[in-house]
């Protein structure tokens, strides 16, 4: 039996949650008595970063150096990881959780007739069956369940399996999986994306605007103070319903979830829905002019006061 | 052009999750429940194609019990011509998706939209395993959305930016905002979702792959530590020494 951890590379990096992955994998595998592979696909990620997957504890990497799989092609990617598990006679994969990964692995499941679980935080119980915690109602709960199948699928959330990296390194085998002319049935034909910026989902340290910062044109203190904690700027549902910041920043339930060491809001009131997003958060800062707001039942830390007198204070602070 | 648009029927998002039945059940009294948001974006831009494109038609279909009728015939309010319900509970994603690809084999339809993903249970594998399951391509998350002929269009949303591309129908697409603004019935929408057909047939497979054994409600923070606006730059000494998260 053995244990496939599906790699994602982000802007020719492996993304921090993979590696999260793969330290869940390895450590599955340590419980189970197999042995865990990660899978690489395509030419995007360097050899220094797939060598790292070593830190996090496999030692064995199948790489598929086919470029047309450089773009995440949910089809192709489906049938390329599918044969990795069969080339491994793995009964288990693990991904982080994202939207490819999902749109990936919703398709693995269907062909290995797998049970899936997502947003997975903890390493299964193993005593009665195969038992997982996973949190359900975005966030607001958990549940726990049982994987019936053989075969199964763990999405894992992050910020729930951080590990120490080591020096060990990894041995790097070529894959070649066949893929089909029809596998590259939708055609990618644009990627825009933003480069160098911290991405939300991945983030450790996360700084988020609401309405209380008034209009787009106020957001210099956001990213300073994004920028002196090098964080990454999130924003609530309204301000990205407004234009003030890109789609791509709102968190909440409807956007993206985030679970980082430390999220400050600022002038966010905390109404249910962005609460929810960000509640499995380990610390949680509110920065804001209503002493009533109801983010303050929800923080760690508290200032009632206006942004724009203590953000500058807390940028200065940081920088001294 | 035939659109599938597959609803959830989740608690309202500003609900109040709790447990019965020793942690066993969700406690559903006093829950208000809504088409799924995400579902909500998608039912919106399959109501849209259809006032574009001559000759559409939209059929809502739900995994569930009778009890989700009323959100049903909300769906049909918003332009959804008809609407069919799977009478089940619908335990868990493979389920739900062998229901809705059963549904899809037997009526052959160019489009099938939902959700990214279910609110309550979070999964955002439906779409994958329908599409996987009738071998045709699945999407998510969408954000774009154009048909033109027998092509789409579309916009996916990738961490920190979009991806565009282009696909023949038929297709299975995950769908979120700004795919489409929702949209709110009108009186007229309301009186002839009374009388559109909503069709109710029993499961075919009822396999599963998951058993749900308890739930748990996070532990509550411990309370909030204030800190003077005057003294605002302690904080940054409580995140490094206290709380050790910078």
């Amino acid at each position: 039996m053995s244990i496939v951890v599906f790699i994602e590379v982000a802007d020719k990096e492996i993304r921090g949650s993979s590696f999260e992955a793969v330290g869940y994998g390895a450590e599955l595998a340590k419980m189970t008595n197999s042995t865990a592979v990660a899978l690489v696909l395509g030419n995007e990620a360097s050899a220094e970063q797939i060598a790292k997957i070593g830190n996090y504890g496999i030692s064995k990497v199948l790489h598929a150096q086919d470029s047309r799989l450089d773009v995440g092609n949910i089809q192709a990617y489906s049938h390329a990881v599918v044969q990795a598990l069969d080339k491994e006679n793995a009964t288990i994969l693990v991904y982080a959780k994202s939207s490819l990964g999902d749109a990936i692995a919703a398709r693995v499941a269907v062909q290995k007739k797998a049970s899936l679980a997502a947003n997975v935080l903890e390493l299964p119980d193993l005593s009665d069956g195969f038992a997982v915690k996973k949190a359900v109602f975005t966030g607001k709960a958990f549940q726990y369940v049982t994987l019936t199948s053989e075969n199964k699928i763990l999405a894992v959330k992050k910020g729930a399996f951080a590990m120490t990296p080591s020096q060990d390194s990894a041995n790097v085998e070529s894959f070649s999986p066949q893929l089909a002319e029809s596998d590259f049935a939708v055609k990618i034909t644009k990627t825009d994306k933003v480069t160098g910026e911290l991405l939300l989902p991945e983030a450790d340290l996360v700084v988020s605007g609401g309405r209380g910062l008034k209009g787009p044109e106020n957001w210099g203190v956001i990213l300073d103070l994004a920028k002196a904690l090098n964080a990454a700027t999130g924003c609530s549902k309204p301000v990205s319903d407004l234009d003030w910041r890109p789609h791509h920043e709102h968190v909440g339930q409807t956007g993206v979830k985030v679970s980082p060491n430390l999220y400050i809001a600022v002038g966010i009131s905390g109404a249910i829905q962005h609460l929810a997003g960000v509640s499995s958060s380990k610390c949680i800062v509110v920065i804001n002019k209503d002493a009533e707001a109801p983010f303050f039942k929800a923080a760690d830390y508290g200032i009632v006061g206006d942004a724009f007198d203590i953000l500058p204070k807390l940028i200065k602070a940081l920088k001294g | 052009m035939k659109i599938l648009v597959c609803i959830t029927c989740v608690p309202d998002t500003t609900s109040k999750i709790s447990f019965i039945n020793d942690n066993a059940e969700l406690n559903k009294a006093g829950l208000q429940y809504i088409i799924g948001p995400y579902d909500d974006y998608a039912l919106a831009r399959a109501v849209e194609l259809k006032e574009q494109i001559p000759g559409t038609t939209v059929t809502a279909l739900n995994v569930g019990l009778a009890v989700n009728d009323q959100v049903i015939r909300k769906a049909l309010a918003i332009g959804a011509d008809d609407a069919i319900r799977i009478d089940a509970e619908p335990t868990d994603s493979y389920f739900v998706a062998n229901q809705i690809a059963e549904i899809a084999k037997q009526n052959g339809y160019d489009l099938i939209l939902m959700g990214r993903e279910s609110t309550d249970y979070n999964g955002g594998q439906v779409h994958g395993m329908v599409g996987q399951m009738l071998n045709i391509p699945s999407l998510s998350p969408v954000m774009k959305l154009e048909i033109s002929g027998n092509v789409a269009t579309l916009a996916r949303e990738i961490e920190g930016g979009k991806e565009y591309m282009e696909a023949n129908l038929p297709l299975v697409l995950g769908c979120q905002e700004p795919i489409a603004e929702w949209k709110i019935p009108n009186m007229k929408g309301i009186m002839s979702s009374r009388t559109k057909p909503l069709l109710v047939i029993s499961p075919t497979n009822l396999e599963t792959l998951t058993k749900s054994e308890l739930y748990e409600l996070p532990a509550a923070r411990s309370g909030c530590k204030f800190i003077a606006a005057d003294q605002a730059e302690t904080l940054i000494d409580l995140l490094r020494n206290e709380a050790k998260v910078i």
